[in-house]
């Protein structure tokens, strides 16, 4: 057991020390724009893919369960946002081509702790990105 | 040997913790011996009890059992830490020892092919029969001792691994390429474990469902020794073939089965795996708060 103590120091740091570029995006809105920053980062090709769910009926009701299973943790109930993810309500995931927000899930966003998403089938990721796009749509 | 008091009150106290915090459904591997790429979410920890069943010729049968507890340091690196113990029927009941693994992630983004960098420490004693991988020239005859007789071997070894994986129309193959060495002044051994595996349905359907294809994952895989330094290769090496299945449960479980069949002499003639797992979502940051992290 003698293992044990080490695990536990560096469990306990890893938990306490300061996170370098960590942020609060619920209490700090006048830095919110850097969370985005990655859309920026998706690549042209990936940015050109269709959705090939866009025309399906159940898409965006499949892709809330998936949010409510895999997402809501970390983005809010609604997707407004919480301590450990920003908000997929915003103008900025909004308006990014559905090729972004897919690129975003397939590889994650590493250094801000959002792992890859690759490990859902891509058509689940697509039911995701119809599901987010659907947020900023007007009721009715 | 007893287990000792300490297994048994971090086994409680998480086990508590696994039925009263919020979970998070993760797609579980289907996996019990190959590693895909895929690393726990930061802050959550993964509980998980397995099982391997495996029958002994020229020795008893022996039922060998593992606790799990996977914890997401950072989006890029995981850490692993097992508790062991077997029982060998009309034998005994024993702990077995302890194995602490970390995986790191060295690419920031999803490749065609992942690599993953694997570095456990294990603490263990002959007795152990868990099968977790299968490395050097370890056969079957090696197990058929009696527990008096091979708890009174101790090993410490330190275990690498280079794990590739990716994900194609999916489904995942996964590779690993295995090194370890016994520190007590043994050569390297080397093994292998190859995986492949695929949801049974790719899209999700609107309604929560237990029986939903998309809950199941299931492949296959094979994993062997290949020998040590002085004498690499398949000779006097065990090999097995194992079919997979993971059923994740919306009530945020995940059940994992796998029959296992030795492919020659040297192997077992059969492994039944089974597994449980639970994650727990924000496990981290809970135990921060304990220690007067801000939230």
């Amino acid at each position: 057991m003698k293992l044990l103590l080490p695990i536990l120091i560096l469990f306990v740091f890893s938990e306490i020390a300061p996170r370098a570029g960590a942020q609060d995006h619920s209490n700090q809105p006048a830095k919110r724009d850097t969370a985005y920053d990655e859309i920026a980062q998706a690549p042209a090709k990936a940015r050109a893919k269709r959705n090939p769910l866009e025309s399906d009926p159940e898409a965006i009701a499949a892709g809330r369960a998936l949010f409510e299973q895999h997402c809501q943790e970390c983005h809010g109930r609604s997707a407004e946002g919480a301590r450990r993810g920003p908000s997929l309500r915003a103008q900025e995931v909004q308006t990014a081509e559905p090729g972004a927000i897919f690129w975003i899930l397939s590889n994650g966003v590493v250094r801000r702790g959002m792992s890859d998403w690759s490990k859902l089938p891509a058509p689940q990721r697509w039911e995701l990105v119809c599901f987010i796009k659907s947020l900023g749509k007007k009721p009715g | 040997m007893p287990l000792p008091k300490t297994f048994l009150i971090v086994v409680t106290v998480v086990g508590c913790a696994a039925f009263s915090a919020p979970a998070s459904r993760a797609q579980e591997s289907p996996y019990f011996v190959t590693y895909d790429h895929y690393l726990e979410e930061p802050g959550n920890l993964e509980i998980e009890y397995s099982s391997t069943f495996g029958t002994q010729r020229g020795g008893n049968d022996f039922h060998a059992y593992w606790a799990e507890f996977a914890y997401g340091v950072k989006a890029w690196w995981t850490t692993e830490f097992y508790l062991d113990g077997q029982t060998t029927f009309g034998d005994s009941t024993i702990f077995t020892g302890i194995r602490w693994e970390n995986r790191v992630r060295p690419l920031k983004r999803e490749h065609f092919i992942n690599p993953v960098l694997y570095v456990e420490y294990e603490n263990i004693k002959g007795t152990e029969k868990i099968l977790k991988e299968v490395e050097g020239h370890d056969i079957e005859g090696d197990f058929a001792p009696s527990n008096g007789t091979l708890r009174k071997e101790h090993k410490h070894e330190i275990e690498t691994k280079l794990i590739l994986s990716g994900t194609f129309k999916g489904w995942n193959i996964s590779q690993n390429t295995i090194a370890a060495k016994n520190l007590s002044n043994e050569p390297w051994e080397f093994g292998y474990a190859i995986g492949v595996s695929r949801p049974l349905a790719l899209k999700a359907r609107a309604k929560r469902c237990s029986l939903c294809p998309q809950n199941f994952t299931a492949g296959v895989e094979m994993y062997g020794g290949l020998g040590d330094r002085h004498s690499f290769g398949l000779h006097n090496t065990s090999h097995y073939l194992a079919p997979v299945l993971v059923w994740n449960l919306p009530s945020d479980w995940a059940l994992r089965i796998s029959p296992g069949f030795g492919l020659n002499d040297n192997s077992h003639r059969f492994l039944l795996r089974w597994g449980v797992s639970r994650e727990i979502s924000g496990f981290g940051p809970m135990i921060g708060k304990l220690f007067g992290r801000r939230p």
